[in-house]
């Protein structure tokens, strides 16, 4: 496991840079006695709510497969919360919305706990998928039916079923790469959220044209391309948690960020629809769960399936 | 012997916070008002049973301990539990809302209550609103306390979610995100008549609403 304690103490190393950074600005700033900027201020939240979500993810690490599975489970939880307050909800949908709660999420996350892969994986895209209309429709309420039924397949398509991939790396048996699936979440972590950190960092610096301006403000094709090309690097240099080559933890990681990307894209799409900046406030100056987990959404479930297929 | 029923209370106001919390991780947003020690009547939209302890959720520890539900006594009285429930735990101000029938005059309970220094949560349509419109008319207790107590605050709060989270006759909740926005307290003005001043409060009341601001905009 002397992988794991580099990988913690290289995280540990950047946010202390991070921290260490982000102090300095803040000083220099306000040292004339001037108010903090925002963009600093934001800074400094994002920063300190990053040591809690990595202290957060270290703590389900140390538990192994249990712990991520528990920790993934809740960040559905809060992820289809968020979702679910979003959307067209009528008082006839309140068995069904209870469901998706204390059933879908517990038996995704159980079906992983027991490693049976072909439950889980049509549990949600086909019995979900057909028993959740049905129920809706026992009810009797068909106003804008068509409208609910889809918005809660897709709620837990997102977050359930998407999101779930993440533990299920834990389940492929890679030869020898035998009780490392930890390390390969690590790795899908790592690069996808480093992609959205860096595309964050060259898009504030050089960013000028928008990908898509009437969806996102904040996402230019400088933040894309330096965040993408950077992040496939680091993932190439974290070769060494992979069963992969350095160039192909590279591509891996650059999939990943390229899925990562998508999944920010959609999520800014429907939080302009719905007339919301964030989706939540669970996580200081990042906004909610999903706001944080929208590129794991997308990037987990091709990760996964690519891997599955090339690998084992 | 040591009064045990405080404790008792307490302890329960901190556990349905947390639970409060845990489920729909409710936020006060305090748009109009700030938060204070001030003696406040807090009224607000009504459609669920989990409207005062979200709202109760988001005053200040201190406030929260002295401020109490105005709640039906013919609902709450009907059985022993609940009847256990509203006064031995939530320690609500119970109210014969039948006038017909009543034995005491609930604005006589509401103002000892305030005479006792309480800050009162009212739910001025009277009972929960199971109607898509988003607000029922007002009662006239609001224009009576306001009346009777000008020096006390009234504040109106949107509680935001609730009738989606714990629908009338429901019994499970489903965990969505709630909000309790504060506005600007309302004051009786020396002319106002009573009918002037209910549908000014419910106004103020219905504006708060996010959903009625955006209809606005787009209609």
């Amino acid at each position: 496991m002397a992988e794991t304690i580099w990988l913690f103490l290289g995280l540990v190393g950047i946010l202390t840079a991070a921290s260490a950074v982000a102090t300095a600005l803040s000083w220099k700033s306000t040292r004339k006695g001037d108010v903090l900027p925002s963009t600093l201020a934001n800074l400094n939240s994002r920063i300190k709510a990053w040591w809690i979500m990595i202290a957060t993810i270290s703590i389900a690490f140390l538990f192994g497969k249990g712990g991520v599975i528990l920790l993934f489970a809740f960040v559905s939880f809060a992820a289809l919360r968020e979702y679910v307050t979003l959307t067209h909800t009528r008082r006839g949908d309140h068995w069904i919305l209870l469901g998706m709660f204390l059933v879908i999420i517990p038996v995704q996350y159980y079906l992983l706990w027991i490693e049976w892969y072909g439950m889980f994986s049509i549990f949600v895209p086909v019995y979900c998928f057909l028993a959740m209309p049905a129920l809706t429709a026992i009810s009797g309420d068909t106003e804008r039916f068509l409208e609910r039924v889809s918005e809660q397949q897709w709620g837990i398509m997102l977050s359930v079923y998407c999101l779930s991939h993440v533990p299920a790396l834990l389940t492929l048996s890679i030869p020898q790469f035998e009780g490392k699936g930890l390390l390969l979440i690590a790795f899908l972590i790592a690069t996808v959220q480093g992609s959205d950190v860096l595309q964050y960092v060259f898009g504030k610096l050089f960013g000028r044209n928008k990908v898509a301006p009437k969806i996102s403000p904040s996402k230019t094709w400088e933040g894309l391309i330096g965040g993408v090309i950077s992040a496939s690097l680091l993932g190439a240099a974290l070769y060494w948690l992979t069963p992969f080559t350095p160039p192909q933890a590279g591509l891996m990681a650059a999939l990943a960020c390229i899925m990562g990307f998508f999944g920010g894209l959609v999520a800014s799409a429907i939080k302009r629809d719905r007339g919301v900046k964030d989706w939540g406030h669970m996580i200081e100056g990042h906004g909610g769960m999903l706001d944080r987990a929208d590129s794991l959404v997308f990037a987990a479930p091709i990760f996964f399936h690519i891997v599955r297929y090339f690998w084992t | 012997m040591i009064e045990t029923k405080p404790l008792l209370r307490r302890a329960a106001a901190m556990v349905l916070a947390g639970v409060a919390r845990a489920i729909t991780g409710v936020r006060p947003i305090w748009q109009g008002c700030a938060p204070s020690k001030r003696q406040r009547i807090y009224y607000a939209n009504h459609a669920s049973h989990g409207d005062f302890i979200l709202l109760s959720t988001c005053l200040l520890p201190e406030e929260r301990e002295r401020t109490r539900a105005v709640a039906g006594a013919d609902y709450w009285r009907k059985n022993r539990i609940r009847h256990l429930l509203a006064r031995d735990l939530l320690n609500t101000v119970l109210v014969e809302r039948n006038w017909v029938e009543r034995e005491q005059d609930p604005m006589v309970i509401m103002l000892d209550a305030l005479k006792d220094g309480h800050s009162l949560i009212i739910f001025p349509e009277g009972t929960r609103n199971m109607t898509d419109d988003p607000l029922l008319r007002f009662r006239s207790g609001l224009y009576n306390l306001a009346f009777a107590r000008p020096d006390v605050e009234l504040i109106p709060c949107w509680i935001e979610n609730m009738s989606r989270v714990l629908p009338k006759g429901a019994l499970l909740p489903v965990p969505l995100l709630c909000r309790v926005i504060f506005g600007a307290p309302v004051e009786l003005t020396p002319a106002e008549d009573r009918h002037a001043f209910l549908d000014r409060a419910r106004q103020a009341l219905l504006e708060l609403d996010p959903e009625h601001q955006r209809s606005l905009n787009h209609g």
